[in-house]
């Protein structure tokens, strides 16, 4: 049962098994916008979530991730605009509705561009790396807010989406489902990279790119590897967020949007699997209490951050772990001269 | 003569008006030790590194078994063969012991795009980790200890350790002795004196008792040339390298 508490994998089940019950409480308790709420946070979190495979796994401080949510959202918002006008989209590619189709393309725009900006981005790394990847996001942003072919600044409404497999994502619970669903899919897969060879060598960029060179390692292939992964995540998450809200516009790749999802990366626990959720959930429903009561809401966030910051290394998760004295070894953020050898055990 | 496992022809390196090397020709042979010592700011360092790839050097070559490798990166003769050690190590700290040595072996295993299989139960990298830590000493409970946390002389070994699991061809090691407590550095002379033979090593150390103990054959650097090379007892009867370091301890 110890073992259970202390594995972060657990965790992660339980929480999203227990979203997956909120349909069923929320009427009970009369809050029906919990279940929206609880599907914008699984959608975030899948987002922070492959921020975090490059942000908290290979310590590559990307800030753009937003632009590869929004290339996820355009993909499904394109599509869908062209199945309705009915002419192919540079007179090639059908439109279409079906999520079938409209979710596969999103991850391969997301995992095309974040090739086409890791490759050069790369290149570069430390303040240099951070100012390309936000200036690429940039660049993304501009270019989405001038096409008015595409609803410009006002974005497109994705009104039509056909059933996925005959659930009928305009139904609040079965798209919270989903969303569950391609979550759970994403945190198992990233938790088996983080594990894995390749894992490792990522892990290696973080600590030491010095240490990897010795070694013989040429980082770049699996720097851009990560990205290109890390990118389609976003797009998936993009593609959802367009089929839930129904709506895409340029806003969602802004600068702002790309430094909130750092923030839930770094507020839930740099390079830990259910970090990331917990940081979407902690900021998102910060954002929803406090936008109740105030609309300078913003101004409370702020201070909570810093105190997190401040007080909290290794955000929620490291925090949650040091409460519980949990003994697993937590790859980043320790406390300065690491963990004593007292309380380091065993991986297995 | 068989032919040298590593080799340095005629290396130059300028920083500004400074001649860091100057004209450095060294060979280490076949299983031999081969340590590179001399006084403080005779470019040993300014030489190890260009024999790693840190440091291109403005003239010169360096030979890796018989292949020119001058404009290699540091990766690149890393995977030939080149293992080293740091004068300050340099460890992946939230990794444990084992999981560096794993990282040794999984870099000579080719590429690392593999994303599903779990590598700390892979038996093909624990094992010649663990057999690599062994090698240094390092004992078992110490293992699963992430490499921030271990002791100095722990560190210095899981260096080793780590530099030995990568199999390397030639070894390179940088003041392996650097900072060991008085109990720690015969240790880590006991367990190189254990490698000798099976791996060609050039040490660079300043811990003379380790240097005479160790090596085949001695190189000494002054102001960035090789002023005499020979058997230990050779150099230790030089007069220019007494005068060399004579000379250090005058202007200490």
């Amino acid at each position: 049962m110890r073992d259970l508490l202390r594995d972060e994998r657990a965790w992660a089940a339980a929480l999203i098994l227990l979203a997956a019950l909120l349909p069923a409480v929320a009427p009970l308790t009369d809050s029906p916008a919990a279940v929206p709420l609880a599907t914008r946070i699984a959608i975030l979190a899948l987002a922070a979530s492959s921020l975090n495979l490059i942000l908290g796994h290979g310590g590559l401080v990307s800030f753009g991730h937003a632009a590869y949510v929004g290339l996820g959202a355009y993909a499904v918002g394109i599509l869908h605009a062209h199945h309705l006008s009915g002419d192919p989209l540079l007179g090639l590619v059908p439109g279409t509705n079906d999520p079938l189709i409209l979710l596969p393309a999103a991850v391969l725009a997301g995992g095309v561009g974040a090739a086409v900006i890791g490759a050069l981005s790369l290149r570069t790394s430390g303040v240099g790396f951070i100012m390309i990847t936000l200036a690429f996001a940039q660049m993304l942003f501009f270019l989405f807010v001038s096409l008015k072919a595409y609803g410009g600044d006002d974005g497109l409404a994705v009104r039509r989406v056909a059933p996925l497999l005959g659930l009928n994502l305009r139904d609040p619970a079965t798209m919270l489902w989903l969303a569950l669903g391609v979550l759970a899919a994403w945190l198992v897969l990233m938790d088996r990279i983080a594990r894995s060879r390749f894992g490792r060598v990522i892990a290696g960029v973080r600590q030491g790119e010095g240490r990897m060179a010795a070694l013989g390692v040429r980082t770049y292939p699996y720097k851009l590897a990560a990205f290109v992964i890390a990118g389609m995540g976003a797009a998936l998450a993009g593609a959802l967020l367009a089929i839930g809200t129904r709506f895409v516009s340029p806003e969602m790749m802004h600068w702002t949007r790309s430094g909130e999802l750092m923030v839930m990366v770094i507020l839930g626990g740099l390079g830990t699997l259910v970090g990331p959720v917990l940081g979407a959930a902690a900021l998102v429903g910060l954002e929803d209490r406090l936008a109740g009561v105030t609309e300078h809401w913003q101004v409370v966030l702020g201070p909570v951050l810093v105190a997190v910051a401040l007080f909290a290394r290794g955000g929620i998760v490291g925090g949650l772990r040091r409460l519980a004295g949990w003994r697993r070894r937590v790859p980043v953020a320790l406390p300065a001269g690491g963990p004593t050898p007292r309380g380091a055990a065993p991986d297995a | 003569m068989p032919e040298p496992v590593l080799a340095l022809r005629g290396l130059v390196k300028r920083f500004g008006g400074l001649t860091a090397t100057d004209g450095l020709t060294l060979e280490v042979r076949p299983g031999e030790v081969h340590a590179l010592i001399g006084p403080n700011g005779a470019g040993k360092t300014t030489a190890i590194a260009q024999v790693t790839g840190e440091v291109a050097p403005d003239a010169g070559d360096v030979l890796l078994l018989g292949e020119r490798v001058t404009r290699l990166s540091v990766a690149a003769r890393a995977r030939r063969g080149l293992a080293r050690t740091f004068q300050v190590t340099r460890l992946l700290d939230d990794e444990t012991a084992e999981g560096n040595a794993a990282m040794a072996v999984q870099a000579r295993a080719g590429h690392a795009f593999r994303f599903l299989r779990d590598a700390a139960r892979d038996p093909r990298l624990t094992g010649p980790a663990r057999e690599a830590l062994a090698r240094v000493g390092l004992p078992p409970a110490r293992w699963t200890i992430p490499a921030a946390a271990l002791s100095h002389g722990e560190r210095k070994a899981l260096e080793l350790a780590v530099a030995l699991a990568a199999r390397p061809r030639v070894l390179v090691l940088d003041e392996p002795m650097a900072g060991l407590g008085a109990g720690e550095s015969p240790r880590m002379t006991e367990v190189l004196r254990g490698l000798k033979g099976a791996i060609p090593i050039l040490l660079v150390e300043h811990d003379m008792d380790a240097v005479f103990a160790l090596a085949d054959r001695v190189s000494v650097l002054a102001n960035g040339r090789l002023i005499a090379t020979g058997t230990p007892a050779a150099i230790r009867a030089d007069p220019a390298v007494r005068a060399a370091y004579l000379s250090e301890d005058e202007a200490a």
